[in-house]
Parts: C-alpha cells; structure tokens; sequence
C-alpha cells in the first residue's frame, strides 16, 4: 500500500527503523548510518548489511553527493505521478560513500549530466490521510 | 564435456496473445501444461516424480501440496522459485541438480501467465496491489519508501539508467541498441507465433519511436502479454525413452548481489559475470564454442550487456559486437532466434522460458523456417528484476 499525498502523489511511510532518517529531514538534516567497522549505509536498516551487526551510530550527513546516472521518465511510470512526468530519477552518489535514488529538482531536466554535483533537499508534502507533513528526499544542482 | 545427468525432453508454449479470452486458474493451466509436455515428450504422465512452479494465485501458501493435490501427483521435489524473469531457468536448473542427486526422474517446470477467471470481474484496489510495484508498495519495504516516491517504478527507469551510464561511459550510440531490436523483429518474421508477426521494423522505426525514459524508447521496451510456456526435464537415462533428441543440460550458474537498481554495486558489472562463469565451467565449454544465444531481452540494452558479462565480449566491446555482427536466425551469431520477448512476447513468467524451449527447439531442429544450420550447443541467460537475478544455462544436444 502506497502513501499519498493530497495531491495524489506516493509519499514515505516511515517505519520505526526509519522513522529517526524522516523526523531529522523535517529540519532539512540527512542522516546516515554508520557502522563501526563498514561505514555509512543508506536506505535505513536494522543491522549493517556488511557486517550483519547492529552497533552502528546515525550521523549527520553532508546532504552532497554526485549523480552516479539517470533517465528521464516521460511516462510517469509509478500511476500516481503520471501527470508529474516528465521528470528527472537520478542514483546519486553520496560524499559518504553510499547511493540513493531521488528525482532531481530546480533545474531544466535537459541539463541534467552525470558526475553532476548536486545537494539534498527535502521538500514536505501533506498525507492524504491526515498527520503531520512527510519530508521527502530530492536534489538539486550544487552551487 | 560437462554435467550430463538431466536434459529437457518436451515442450509446450502457448501462443501469446494481448487478449486471452479462455480465463484459467494456475492449477488449471499446470494440469493443461502437464498434459502437453507428456503428449511431447512421449513419456507417461506416471513417469513424472516432480515440479517447479513460481506459486499459484489460488494458493498463496502452500501451494506446492495444492499442486500435487489438483495434479493428482505423489511428488518428490516440490519446488517454488521466486527469481522474476530468471525463475524459468532458475527451475531447470533445479530440477537438473535434484534429478543428478538422485530425488526425482522426470521434473515439469511450469509457468503458465493466463488471466483467472475472477480477474476479469474485480477491480483493483486504487491504491495497493498495483503490478507495476511488483511488491515494492507493502509496508516496510525500501522501496515503498525511498524509491516509489522517486518515481523508481516498474523496470524501465532502472534499465534506462544502465544504458545512460554505459553510452556515457563507453560512447555507445542509441542506433546500435536499435540494432538489436530490428534484428529480433526479423527473427520474429520468421516466426509465425510471435506476436510481431508480420510487423517487421526499420531502424529508423525504432529511433523514431516514443522516448520512454531516456534514453529507451518504446521499440527497445518488451510488450506485455498473455501466454505460457513449459518444459519436461528427465533424466538422462529416461531421456533415451523420449521423442525428439534430449537436450543435455550440461552446465548453470546462477548469482545476484540486489533487487533494487540503487543497490546494483556497480551498474556495468552485472552478475550475469558470476553465473554464466560457472555455467561455462561446469560445461567445460566457452562462448567460441556457443551455436546460439538466447539472451533475456526485456529491453535492448539487457541483451549488450548480457553478451558482455557472459564473456562473448570484453566491458565496453558491446557496441562493437553488435555492430559486427548479424544476430538473425540465418546470421554469424544468432540470439534470440524466435524474436525474443521483444518480438515474440513477453508473457509474463513465460517470458523467460521462451530463451529455454527456443535453445531447445534449435538444438532439437524444430525450429521450422528459422532453423539455424547447425545448432548442438547453446547458451540461455534467465534474467530478473533490475539486472538482479540471473542464470544462466548451458544446454546440449545428445
């Protein structure tokens, strides 16, 4: 089951493990885990995926990172994002070390490269079902 | 040379179709697929100790005892296997190494992709059970919340950031993935079951044709269909008893490191590597020796970048090897010689045994007008979700 926003779009639904990653994005701060051993991970998870230990600290992140690659989607493939489209996914690499997937924002889609520099933003949508505004995970190009 | 313990003795595909107006229940359809291989092989039904299926909508648990049970089976290996497009040869596979351990004789490898009748008169919920989430909607899951909302949805975008990092990276141009798309079609003009029967294509067609997601467009993207497909895995001594020439599963491989494409390690090293390594090994073959490729295509780069890491070409040679050569059935290295998902179909699980049952078919020279000049040895890629699962298979004539 997909969250939605009230203008229809699929929103996070945090979970406990990753409930601490959303609340410090409602301040605009990215946070990583990270373990002792292995580093930084990214998506949000119970134990390291190297390691398999759950010793690991979260951390504040620099939000930088550079786009790994990307693809316009001119469809909207995901159904609730259809009128949306097109718009830019992009795998980004993060200065720590590990990769998201975001949709690349402030910028004309055609100008979108990769090994661009880009910078996190987390702009907040409100859940169709009520609750509090969810942050959601985007980039832009970095200064 | 290689493993010579099971080999595929029957088939049965099911002509894909956009409408399939005889709805049937996966149970149905096993009995229905069951059937078929025992009239093509030629071997009894009382033969037959064992199965793979992916699961059964009618029994989202415990499905394999549902199977024995509808089949009327007293089974020996029951197996589920769960790989996306990778699951066809995932299960020949299987069904190979129980038979050599000694668990069973004669094996069905069963996937049938047909509506149920009930599809047809209930509406999907708005919000959840949406195929193209494949699951990724179900609280919890990463994707749910880190990649649904991104727009990372169904295959597409995932495959099209793999093909953007490769031409950025090695120079490769949109017209040779195109290449490989109008080289299926005319393999598909030959085939009078392909969906793109009669529907030849230019190049020109392809690079014209819609942008789905940079840079894919719509000719290099497989169509979704009805269909289904099956095939009779034995062994090699029940084999002898059977109609046509056995075809020997003589080497597999199978490996994956992800599910999402933001995972993928590195989105130019695919695990195609591991497994199609192994299976060569364990054939005691190489790609030099391989009369036929049968690559999963669900999109035109999957199939450069199979080739690549199966070893048919260095990393970043893809271009080059497309380029050279002529990938049709009557040309110096076919692949995909009944047109491939992408011009036969791509019926859902079906999809990937279409590579099996056409190796099979060249090897056992039922291929028809599309019968390659010699075919004794050939190599089958099984591939799902993002680039994440994948087999690989060699098969031999005996």
């Amino acid at each position: 089951m997909v969250r939605l926003a009230t203008d229809g779009r699929s929103i996070p639904d945090p979970t406990p493990v990753t409930a601490p990653f959303f609340e410090a994005a409602l301040d605009g701060r990215f946070m990583l885990q990270t373990c002792p051993r292995d580093g930084a991970f990214f998506y949000p998870r119970a134990r390291c995926p190297r390691c398999w230990r759950a010793d690991w600290r979260w951390t504040e992140a620099t939000g930088r990172g550079t786009i790994y690659s990307f693809t316009i989607d001119r469809i909207g493939h995901d159904p609730t994002q259809k009128e949306l489209a097109p718009f830019v996914i992009a795998l980004v690499t993060l200065d720590e070390g590990p990769r998201a997937v975001a949709q690349i924002v402030e910028c004309p889609i055609e100008s979108v490269r990769a090994g661009m520099p880009v910078k996190a933003v987390f702009d907040l949508f409100r859940p169709a079902d009520g609750g509090d505004p969810v942050p959601m995970l985007r980039f832009r190009p970095a200064a | 040379m290689g493993k010579r313990a099971a080999a595929i003795v029957g088939m049965t595909e099911w002509k894909p179709a956009r409408r399939w107006d005889e709805p049937l229940f996966d149970l149905d359809a096993f009995a229905r697929l069951g059937a078929e291989l025992v009239e093509d092989s030629g071997l009894d039904k009382a033969d037959i100790d064992g199965f793979c299926i992916t699961g059964a909508r009618e029994a989202p648990v415990l499905a394999p005892s549902a199977v024995a049970e509808h089949l009327g089976m007293r089974s020996r290996f029951n197996e589920r296997v769960d790989l996306g497009g990778a699951t066809p040869a995932g299960m020949v596979w299987r069904a190979a190494a129980a038979i050599e351990a000694g668990v069973c004789q004669a094996v069905l490898v069963l996937c049938p992709a047909t509506p149920r009748p009930s599809q047809q008169v209930r509406e999907r919920p708005h919000t959840s059970g949406r195929p193209i989430y494949m699951g990724g909607d179900a609280w919890g899951s990463p994707q749910a919340q880190f990649e649904v909302p991104a727009g990372l949805v169904g295959a597409t975008p995932s495959y099209a950031m793999i093909a953007r990092l490769y031409m950025d990276t090695y120079g490769l141009d949109e017209e040779t993935l195109a290449k490989i798309a109008v080289e299926q079609r005319c393999n598909a003009q030959a085939n009078p079951d392909a969906i793109f029967h009669g529907r030849s294509i230019t190049l020109e067609d392809v690079m014209t044709s819609p942008m789905i997601a940079d840079p894919l467009k719509l000719l290099e993207i497989v169509m979704p269909c009805f269909g289904g497909a099956a095939v009779l895995v034995t062994s090699a001594e029940l084999a002898k008893r059977a109609r046509h020439r056995p075809v020997l599963i003589s080497g597999f491989g199978e490996e994956m490191t992800h599910r999402s494409i933001t995972s993928m390690p590195d989105l130019l090293d695919s695990p195609v590597r591991g497994a199609a390594a192994r299976a060569f090994e364990m054939a005691g073959t190489t790609p030099a020796a391989i009369d036929t490729a049968q690559i999963y295509d669900c999109y035109t780069i999957t199939v450069l970048r199979s080739l690549e890491d199966a070893g048919f070409c260095r990393l970043g040679e893809g271009g080059a090897f497309v380029r050279e050569h002529d990938f049709r059935y009557d040309g110096d290295f076919p692949v995909n010689t009944n047109g491939g998902q992408l011009a036969f179909g791509q019926a859902g699980i079906a999809g990937g045994m279409t590579h099996v049952i056409e190796a099979a078919r060249q090897i056992q020279g039922r291929a028809g007008p599309r019968q390659q000049r010699r075919c004794d040895l050939a190599f089958v890629n099984g591939n799902g979700g993002m680039m994440s699962e994948q087999v690989s298979l060699i098969l031999e004539g005996a």
